[in-house]
């Protein structure tokens, strides 16, 4: 398990190697280390245990005896815990009170993930993978839908969607279907894709870099260039990190809108 | 450039699977993933740390509501003892008042009394004196006339003991030895 793709590893340009410049396939080179059933467990598969093992082990471990006086880890977590729930009040209010453990579990397993792709021993994200962020969108779709249907009823809920209130009424024959699909058929899936392609491109990006800064790593002026691709690569790292917290963030907060959308009917 | 297209040609030889690609393990094992960590946190994490921070809110409102409740009552007592001060205050005026209108009306009582007392004693005095006087004056009147009237008779020989008649005699000369010195002296 390497951070860099085995055709960059080792790859200099004194070496008379060519330039090594990633592709697509640097995610799926990873062997697979052991198999259950039809489970491949590779590389990106262990690392999701990895984070449900991370995210699960330290919320229960810190809010495993909680004090009204808090302490030690019960700190940090309880700053986890107010920041989603916060979030909650501001989208979806008082109703949303009981949607705190869904929006809390997917923030912080969806982070951690991303996390991963620039913590040094892993140096990968699951969630650049696309089956993870449609696993998760598919679960949010599964929950708002249904919820929607109940609270408005079928009929109400395919109403709010189709016929938003205050326009006038020829609009409708344009805006009915554009608002059928985007909400239906389009929301879950740019749900997914926004979090994959920013973690994808985000790794790729970290990858091109450091690939280059070792590939350039020459007793010659070459050295100069290398010494870029690294603060370039230090640099995206920052970025990165942002990032990662910004996706998880957005991830989240749309699944709370969606959520306020099915409980209120409005837009 | 001839590295650049052959590492794109070796890309493109290597079949790799599309990005897009959604395979059914990892997808599962997202899916049971996802539920296991919430199913944990919304277990064995989150109820905990909820039911504690509602204990914290209400620790806070009630520990408020306390202290508000103690400065209230702090503030009835303070007004309470306040009240009775000042109630103790005009209650010493009250008894210095009093006491001051007891002492003048005691001191004009005792006046009074040693007034009426002295007028009485005055009045008594004057009585003894005017009874002295008319008691002297009649004695006197009595022997100064049998004296006046022993020497008169003596003198002229004949006897005056017509009572009645050497009475008004000296009545009359008492009157003008009473009546004589007023004038001399005016």
């Amino acid at each position: 398990m390497t951070a860099l793709p085995s055709s960059a590893w080792g790859c200099n340009i004194s070496d008379g190697c060519e330039i090594p410049a990633p592709k697509s396939d640097i995610f799926f080179e990873y062997e697979t280390l052991f198999e259950i059933w039809f489970f491949k467990f590779d590389k990106p598969m262990l690392l999701i245990l990895i984070a449900v093992v991370l995210v699960a082990g330290f919320f229960i471990f810190a809010f495993r005896k909680p004090t009204i006086v808090p302490r030690g880890t019960q700190n940090l977590a309880e700053l986890a815990y107010n920041f989603i729930r916060d979030m909650v009040q501001e989208n979806i209010g008082k109703a949303g009170e009981r949607f705190i453990p869904f929006l809390f579990s997917l923030f912080f397993f969806v982070w951690v993930m991303n996390f991963m792709g620039i913590f040094p021993l892993t140096m990968l994200p699951p969630t650049a993978y696309f089956a993870v962020p449609v696993a998760l969108a598919l679960i949010v779709y599964l929950t708002w839908v249904p919820l929607g249907m109940i609270r408005q009823g079928p009929w109400g809920f395919f109403k709010n969607i189709m016929f938003p209130p205050g326009l006038p009424k020829p609009l409708y024959i344009l805006l009915t279907p554009i608002e059928l699909i985007s909400n239906l058929l389009v929301r879950p899936f740019t749900h997914s894709v926004r979090l994959f392609a920013n973690m994808f491109a985000g790794h790729l990006l970290l990858v091109t870099f450091s690939a280059l800064a070792w590939f350039l790593a020459t007793a010659s002026l070459w050295i100069l260039t290398s010494a870029l691709s690294f603060t370039v690569v230090t640099a995206l790292t920052g970025l990165e990190l942002l990032i990662q917290a910004l996706q998880a963030y957005i991830f989240t907060l749309l699944t709370a809108v969606y959520i306020s959308d099915a409980l209120s009917g409005e837009h | 450039m001839s590295i650049l297209t052959s590492a794109v040609s070796a890309a493109e030889g290597s079949e790799s699977p599309s990005v897009l690609a959604v395979p059914l393990d990892e997808f599962i094992i997202a899916v049971l993933a996802f539920f296991i960590v919430f199913g944990l946190l919304a277990k064995f994490a989150l109820p905990g740390i909820k039911k504690t921070l509602a204990e914290r809110t209400d620790a806070i409102e009630g520990g408020i509501e306390r202290a508000a409740k103690a400065e209230a009552e702090a503030q009835s007592l303070a007004e309470q003892y306040r009240e009775q001060i000042s109630g103790a205050h005009d209650e010493a005026a009250a008894i210095r008042a009093k006491a001051e209108d007891d002492a003048r009306s005691i001191v004009a009582e005792a006046r009074q009394q040693a007034e009426v007392e002295r007028s009485t004693i005055a009045a008594r005095g004057e009585a003894q004196l005017d009874a002295e006087r008319s008691q002297t004056l009649s004695a006197l009147r009595q022997d100064v006339g049998g004296m006046a009237v022993d020497l008169a008779g003596r003198i002229v020989g004949e006897s005056l003991s017509d009572d009645a008649r050497s009475q008004a005699v000296v009545d009359r000369f008492i009157a003008d030895l009473e009546a004589a010195p007023a004038e001399e002296r005016n």
